[in-house]
C-alpha cells in the first residue's frame, strides 16, 4: 500500500535537459481512533537521468523529436512505462520557455504524459521549484527561518526567499556561468548583453574575439557576486542590478532578515567545492563560483548544504509540484482525472455573500468568469472558515449549488475547492439538495488563487485523498 | 500583581475598616471587605485562560522570538512559559489551575436543558442517582431501570436501521459545543443514503456501554452514541462517537468503532457529521463494527 505514487520530472532548460523519477510516499498520520489525516511524508528520487545538452534546431527552438528520444530512452533505462506514473511535471525553463517550444513539447511528449503530467514554465515558477528541489524550502520550514535559494545556471540566477517554508519573494537576474564563454587561452567566444553592461561599469572593454586574462575575468565575476549581494540586501541596491533584473521580480525589500542561504544550479558545485581548473567548462562558471564564495554571502548568512545542485529544478518539478487534498472530502470518481480547470476565487467579501445565501451575486460572478475565461468548466474556490455551523453549511450549499447548477453546461461537474476543512459536509449537502443529478467534486486543504489552473488526479489511499497540481501558468 | 497594587489594596481595605468604626472584626468581616475592594475594579482584568493570553510567550529574552511564536502556534502545550527559579511563573500556575477547574466543572456540570429541548431530544437517565454515583459506579451508567426501559420503548420508533444517542459522559461541555452541528449533519447524511433513522434521545449520567442496553430496547441495527470525552487540560470540549453493529450488553469493547477528537481544534463538528455518515454506511454494508470491520 505504501509504495506511494510515481512522479516524473522533466526539465528542458537553456543548456541542459534532465529526467528524474521520484516516489511520493503518503501515510495516515492520524491516530487509529481519529478521522484519517493523510500527509505526504517522504519524496524519494528513485532514478536520475544523465544530464543532456538540450537539443536545439536553432538558437531558441527546441528539437522536439530529439527531446522525445531522450525522454523515451530514459523511461526505458529507468524501467518504467508511461502508465506507471501517476503524476509529474514537464518544466521548460530559461531561454527555452517560449510558446512555440511548449506547444511542441506538449505534442511530442503527449504519450509520455501518463495519467496526469503537466507542463509549466516561467522564471517565477522556476525559482520556486529550484528552491524546493535544493532543500532550501524544507530547511526554512523545519528551522522556522528565512532562507534564500540562488539557482545559478548558465544564463540566469533564479532567486527565491522562503519564510517558514512559504514563498515571500522571487525573482530572476541575468547572472550565470555562460554569460561569457572563453577558449582555453582566455579568448572571448561569447559575451551576453548583460555581461557587457557589467564590463562597461567596471571600465573593461571586452568584445567577442578579444584576449583577456584570469584577473580581469575574476574582477567581472566579483562584480556579479556583488550584484547578488545587493539583491539580498547586504549592500544598497545599485543601478546595474535593476537593469539586469527580469521584469516582474519582487523588490526583495524583506520584512525579516535572511538567515540561511542555499545554492543550486550548475554554478553551485563551484561554490560548494573548489575546482583547480578555472576554464573547465569553457566559461566563467568556476571563477563566478569562487567570487561568490569569497564574497559576503557565505559570511553573512548560514550556508545550507544543497540536497541537489544542478538537478534541483528537475527534482523540484518531479517531487514538489503535486500536493494532496484534505482527507475528508467528497467526489464522484468517474469524472476524474480533470486537467487545466481554471480557478475562480471568491475573496473574503464575496465568500461572506455566499455564506449569507446571495445566490444571485455568485451566479453573476460565475457567469462573468465563464465569459472572460471562455471555459466550460471552473473551480470555484474560497477560504471558508473554521468550525462553521451546520446551518451555515446548508445556506452555503444552497447558494453555491444553485448558482453553479444554473450556469454550468449540461454534464459539467461542480468543482469546489476550499482551504478550511469543510469539503465533505459541503459536498454531501449540495449532493442532497440537488439529488446528485450533477457530479460534485468538493475538496479542501488546498490553497489556490484567481487565475490559477488546477489538475485533479484519480483518488489515492483507498479513496481518501485526491492528488492536486496547482499551476500558476499554462501554455495557451 | 506588583507591590504597588498590593499596597493600594491594603490601603483601601484599611480605609473601609476605619469607616466602620474601631470595633474588633471577625475574619469573615475582614475578608468580605477585602473582596469588595478587590471587586471594585476588575474591568481590566484579563482572562489568563484565553487563547490570546496563552499565545504570548512568558519566557524572558528569547533568543529567537519569532521562532518561539511559531513553535507555540503549532501546539496547545504550555511551552515558552519561562520559569521563576525552578518553578512555574505565577500566571502559568494560575492558568493551569483554571484549566484544571474547567475540566472538573465540565465533568460535574449537567448538559444545558434548553439545548436538549431545542433539539427535541427525549431525555432519559441511567440507573445512576446523581453525578457522584455516575462517576463512581460505571456499571450503573450502562443500564436503564425497568421504568426507563418502557419509557424509551414508548417514546422511540422500534427497529430502525440507525439509532442515535446523545450522552453527557464525562464532559457536558463537549456535548454543548458540538452536538447541535454533528447530529443534524450525520442524520441528514445517513437518511440520504437511504437508511431509516430512529428517534434520537438524550441520556443523562451515561457511559459508552449504555448504547448496548439501548440497542436491545430499540432493536436498531447500527447504534451510535455521541458522548463527551474525559476532559484534559487542552480542551474540555472534545466529543467521541462510538458506533456498533448489533450492540448487546456484555459485548467486547473491541467491536466498537470510535471516532474521537471531535472539537473545534480537532475534526470540526460538521465535517465529523459528514464523515460519520460514511462510516455508518460502511458498517451497514459490512454488518460489522470495531475490529471486525476490515478497513
Amino acid at each position: 500500500m505504501n509504495d506511494g505514487i510515481l512522479s516524473v520530472g522533466i526539465d528542458i532548460g537553456t543548456s541542459t535537459t534532465q529526467v528524474i523519477f521520484s516516489r511520493i510516499i503518503m501515510e495516515n498520520m492520524a491516530g487509529f481512533f481519529s478521522v484519517p489525516h493523510i500527509s505526504i511524508i517522504d519524496k524519494k528520487v528513485v532514478y536520475k537521468s544523465d544530464i543532456y545538452t538540450t537539443p536545439l534546431v536553432n538558437s531558441y527552438l527546441i528539437d522536439g523529436d530529439k527531446v522525445r528520444d531522450i525522454v523515451a530512452d530514459e523511461f526505458k533505462k529507468a524501467g518504467f512505462t508511461p502508465a506507471d506514473t501517476q503524476t509529474g511535471a514537464v518544466i521548460i525553463t530559461g531561454e527555452s520557455a517560449r510558446k512555440e517550444n511548449s506547444a511542441l513539447v506538449l505534442e511530442k511528449l503527449s504519450d509520455f504524459a501518463g495519467e496526469f503530467v503537466v507542463s509549466t514554465a516561467g522564471p517565477d515558477l522556476e525559482s520556486v521549484i529550484a528552491g524546493k528541489g535544493s532543500g532550501a524550502q524544507s530547511y526554512s520550514e523545519e528551522n522556522a527561518c528565512v532562507a534564500v535559494n540562488l539557482d545559478i545556471g548558465g544564463g540566469t540566477t533564479n532567486v527565491v526567499v522562503f519564510d517558514c517554508g512559504k514563498v515571500v519573494a522571487k525573482g530572476c537576474v541575468d547572472i550565470g556561468g555562460r554569460q561569457i564563454k572563453l577558449t582555453p587561452d582566455y579568448a572571448v567566444e561569447y559575451i551576453s548583453p548583460s555581461a557587457s553592461l557589467i564590463c562597461e561599469k567596471l571600465g573593461i572593454d571586452l568584445k567577442i574575439g578579444d584576449r583577456t586574462d584570469k584577473a580581469t575575468v575574476f574582477k567581472i565575476c566579483c562584480e556579479m557576486a556583488h550584484i547578488l549581494e545587493q539583491m539580498l540586501g547586504v549592500y544598497e541596491q545599485g543601478e546595474l542590478l535593476k537593469k539586469i533584473t527580469t521584469h516582474g521580480s519582487s523588490d526583495f525589500a524583506l520584512s525579516k532578515p535572511i538567515r540561511a542561504i542555499c545554492f543550486s544550479g550548475g554554478v553551485a558545485d563551484c561554490i560548494y567545492n573548489t575546482h583547480s581548473e578555472e576554464l573547465k567548462y569553457g566559461d566563467i562558471g568556476v571563477l563566478l563560483g569562487q567570487a561568490i564564495r569569497q564574497g559576503r554571502l557565505l559570511g553573512d548568512f548560514k550556508l545550507i548544504q544543497a540536497k541537489e545542485t544542478i538537478r534541483a529544478t528537475v527534482v523540484g518539478a518531479g517531487s514538489y509540484t503535486t500536493s494532496i487534498s484534505g482527507s475528508t472530502i467528497s467526489y464522484s470518481e468517474k469524472v476524474l482525472p480533470l486537467k487545466n480547470v481554471p480557478v475562480l476565487k471568491l475573496n473574503d467579501d464575496e465568500q461572506a455573500k455566499a455564506f449569507s445565501g446571495d445566490t444571485q451575486f455568485i451566479k453573476e460572478k460565475i457567469n462573468w468568469f465563464m465569459t472572460q475565461s471562455d471555459s466550460k468548466s471552473l473551480v470555484l474556490a474560497f477560504k471558508g472558515y473554521r468550525n462553521p455551523s451546520y446551518n451555515d453549511i446548508g445556506i452555503l450549499a444552497k447558494s453555491l449549488g444553485e448558482a453553479l447548477d444554473s450556469v454550468l453546461g449540461e454534464n459539467e461537474p461542480m468543482i469546489i475547492v476550499t482551504e478550511c476543512d469543510i469539503a465533505k459536509a459541503l459536498g454531501q449537502t449540495i449532493g442532497r439538495i440537488y439529488n446528485n443529478k450533477r457530479d460534485i467534486i468538493s475538496i479542501d486543504s488546498i490553497s489556490v488563487d484567481d487565475g490559477d489552473f488546477v489538475d485533479l488526479g484519480k483518488p489515492l489511499m483507498d479513496g481518501l485523498v485526491i492528488p492536486v497540481v496547482v499551476k500558476t501558468l499554462i501554455f495557451g | 500583581m506588583d507591590n504597588n497594587a498590593v499596597e493600594s489594596i491594603v490601603q483601601a481595605v484599611l480605609q473601609k475598616l476605619a469607616l466602620q468604626g474601631n470595633s474588633v472584626k471577625t475574619e469573615t468581616e475582614i475578608s468580605s471587605v477585602v473582596s469588595s475592594v478587590m471587586n471594585e475594579d476588575d474591568s481590566n482584568l484579563v482572562d489568563i485562560t484565553s487563547k490570546e493570553v496563552k499565545s504570548v510567550p512568558l519566557l524572558d529574552n528569547p533568543a529567537d522570538e519569532d521562532g518561539l511564536l511559531r513553535i507555540m502556534n503549532k501546539t496547545p502545550a504550555r511551552i515558552g512559559v519561562g520559569r521563576a527559579g525552578p518553578r512555574l511563573k505565577t500566571q502559568t500556575l494560575l492558568a493551569l489551575r483554571a484549566d484544571h477547574a474547567a475540566a472538573r466543572d465540565s465533568v460535574f456540570a449537567d448538559v444545558n436543558e434548553d439545548l436538549i429541548k431545542r433539539m427535541n431530544l427525549p431525555a432519559f437517565t441511567t440507573c445512576c442517582g446523581d453525578r457522584n454515583e455516575h462517576l463512581t459506579r460505571p456499571d450503573l451508567g450502562r443500564k436503564f431501570s425497568d421504568e426507563t426501559v418502557s419509557a424509551i420503548k414508548s417514546a422511540c420508533t422500534s427497529n430502525p436501521d440507525v439509532q442515535f444517542i446523545v450522552s453527557d459522559g464525562l464532559s457536558s461541555k463537549a456535548i454543548e459545543a458540538n452536538v447541535e452541528n454533528v447530529l443534524p449533519s450525520v442524520i441528514d447524511g445517513v437518511k440520504a443514503l437511504g437508511y431509516s433513522v430512529g428517534t434520537p434521545f438524550f441520556v443523562k449520567f451515561g457511559r459508552v456501554g449504555c448504547m448496548d442496553h439501548a440497542c436491545e430496547i430499540i432493536g436498531s441495527k447500527v447504534t451510535c452514541v455521541l458522548i463527551g470525552e474525559r476532559p484534559g487540560l487542552g480542551t474540555a470540549e472534545s466529543m467521541s462517537a462510538y458506533i456498533t453493529y448489533g450492540s448487546k450488553v456484555g459485548m467486547p469493547e473491541a467491536n466498537r468503532t470510535v471516532v474521537s477528537n471531535i472539537h473545534s481544534g480537532g475534526i470540526t463538528a460538521v465535517e465529523a457529521g459528514a464523515y460519520l455518515a460514511e462510516v455508518i454506511d460502511l458498517i451497514m454494508k459490512n454488518k460489522a463494527s470495531g475490529v471486525n470491520l476490515k478497513k
